[in-house]
């Protein structure tokens, strides 16, 4: 591997970039024509326009994709998150065209992509999976009789669906029957599969999520992430390793992870993803992810690995780390998004002013930004991630706290004054958190008093 | 007296509710003030567009799925 084409744009073709560096690699960014002054474009070696800005003619955009990087002579594609990351046809094409593609192959992310089936794989490799139906519903009385049986509130979830779209949660059964039809219908329409799957509703639950790294024979894990704080089921703040989870609970977590990894002869990076019921003390798959995730800086911040070169490396044909990796402190990050908190999180694409970027120990902030760069409005709203570790919980909060306080993004709305007022919650400070905490806090605290815009 | 019925956002502008489904206004169809004419994606979330005045839409000015950036002409009304 000589040369590597990032896929994909943002915060996160800069961290390839800094990582393809690191090992040497010459590097291809592809843009769509509304991101020719990106920062990725400025660091790579090369750039090549690949398309219109609607992301489904650029970023989307296989064939042109593919075509970029024959022209560049590029060997390798990383596809970061998002766009064509979890594609198996994507996946496919660029090993038929002979390019080592930065992830599992095709089949593999077919199968865990595969709502349905990933579930069935988890049950298989003894990883406990919330209960729900075994596979895809067909006939709606089975479905209603089964959703019966597991208890409601149940979750009607779209098997092609991802990142908290195409879930439903129905509390009887008239609106089961109701919500279950719509989201197939949805389903079918957005993302061409009508099938659908039901799961109980875990009332309390955190996420908590296990980064791994496979080698296609052997797998291990770099240990958890919780991420329970969510608006809108995309996570805001991210931490690792969990506080919730006590050493057994935490290793029993992590090694069934593991187990599903390897059941699949797992090839990359991925991320398994439960639910975690406090007071039951149980943790549940929910779903694979077959890519390097948004919030991976939380398991290096912990580590001292770096996940991108690691799963670059292994794309070359390297073995995984033996033995369990080390672990130190505790890390947070947030995600700082172009939107307004004061004014119901609308997006705010805007000309970036004054940056000021904080320069201390143990404090890192992965972004797209420099002074003058105007945020294109037809991708997503995420600037930056502000990551710190400190020696245990409470430290990293107080280091969270002053980080924050020294960046300063002028010209621009972005989601800060969110973390300044979270930080502040008594829930937040003693981690009484679940997945739907952040949006009842929302409710009752009103975040428009603060000035938005620096 | 035509009128321009403007997008205030940046974005990709949509004629259409979901790809699937009919435009919400074709040309030549009436319209009146408050009626949704499409809508602008802006950063993964969509706002719809509302007609500003009554009339008779007589052309788009843009494209289906094409950028739009503030203050651009989204359609004119007779």
């Amino acid at each position: 591997m000589q040369k590597l084409l990032i896929a994909n744009r943002g915060e996160i073709a800069v961290r390839v970039i800094r990582a393809a560096r690191s090992l040497g690699l010459k590097t291809v960014q592809v843009h769509s024509s509304a991101d020719a002054d990106m920062l990725a474009v400025r660091l790579a070696d090369e750039a090549v326009e690949i398309g219109p800005p609607h992301a489904a003619k650029s970023y989307l955009n296989a064939e042109a994709i593919l075509e970029a990087a024959r022209r560049t002579g590029a060997d390798a594609i990383h596809p970061g998150y998002g766009f064509l990351s979890e594609n198996a046809a994507f996946a496919d094409r660029v090993a038929e065209a002979g390019l080592t593609f930065i992830g599992p192959n095709g089949d593999i992310i077919r199968l865990m992509g595969d709502k349905a089936a990933a579930r069935q794989q988890a049950a298989k490799a003894d990883v406990p999976t919330v209960p729900g139906s075994n596979g895809i519903v067909a006939d709606m009385d089975d479905a209603a009789r089964l959703a019966a049986e597991i208890g409601y509130p149940v979750m009607i979830k779209a098997a092609a669906g991802g990142g908290g779209r195409g879930i439903r949660i129905a509390e009887n059964e008239e609106r089961f029957r109701g919500h279950a039809t719509q989201a197939s219908t949805e389903a079918k329409a957005a993302f061409g599969d009508g099938g659908i799957y039901i799961e109980k509703v875990i009332a309390r639950a955190r996420h908590v999520e296990v980064q791994i790294m496979g080698d296609g024979t052997d797998a291990v894990h770099y240990w958890d992430r919780e991420c329970s704080l969510q608006r809108r089921r995309q996570k805001v703040w991210e931490e690792g390793p969990s506080a919730a989870l006590g050493d057994a609970r935490r290793e029993a977590l992590c090694s069934s992870a593991v187990d599903l990894a390897r059941s699949v002869s797992y090839k990359g990076a991925g991320t398994v993803e439960y639910l975690y019921d406090d007071e039951s003390g149980e943790f549940y798959f929910i779903e694979m992810n077959t890519r390097i995730q948004v919030e991976h800086p939380v398991t290096e911040m912990i580590t001292g690995v770096d996940l991108v070169a690691e799963m670059i490396r292994i794309a070359q044909g390297g073995k995984v780390r033996p033995g369990l990796s080390p672990r130190n402190g505790h890390a947070i990050e947030v995600r700082l998004n172009a939107e307004d908190p004061a004014n119901d999180f609308m997006p705010f694409p805007g000309v970036v002013g004054r940056l000021e970027i904080p320069e201390m120990a143990d404090v890192r902030f992965d972004h797209m930004l420099y002074e003058g760069y105007a945020i294109p409005p037809f991708y997503d709203s995420l600037l930056g991630k502000l990551v710190v570790r400190g020696d245990d919980r409470a430290d990293a909060l107080a280091r969270m706290r002053t980080a924050l306080a020294k960046l300063k993004i002028e010209g621009l709305a972005t989601t800060k004054p969110l973390f300044e007022a979270l930080l502040d919650a008594p829930d937040v400070q003693s981690n009484s958190v679940h997945t739907r905490w952040l949006e009842s806090w929302l409710e009752s605290h009103d975040l428009s008093k603060g000035r938005p815009v620096e | 007296m035509a009128h321009q019925i403007k997008s205030p956002l940046p974005g990709t502008f949509y004629r259409k509710p979901s790809p699937e489904e009919a435009p919400f206004k074709s040309e030549g169809e009436t319209v009146a003030k408050g009626d949704t004419i499409g809508l602008v994606e802006v950063m993964k979330t969509f706002h719809q567009l509302h007609a500003d005045a009554d009339g008779i839409l007589t052309s788009f000015e843009i494209e289906d799925a094409e950028p739009v950036a503030p203050g651009q002409v989204i359609a004119t009304l007779d």
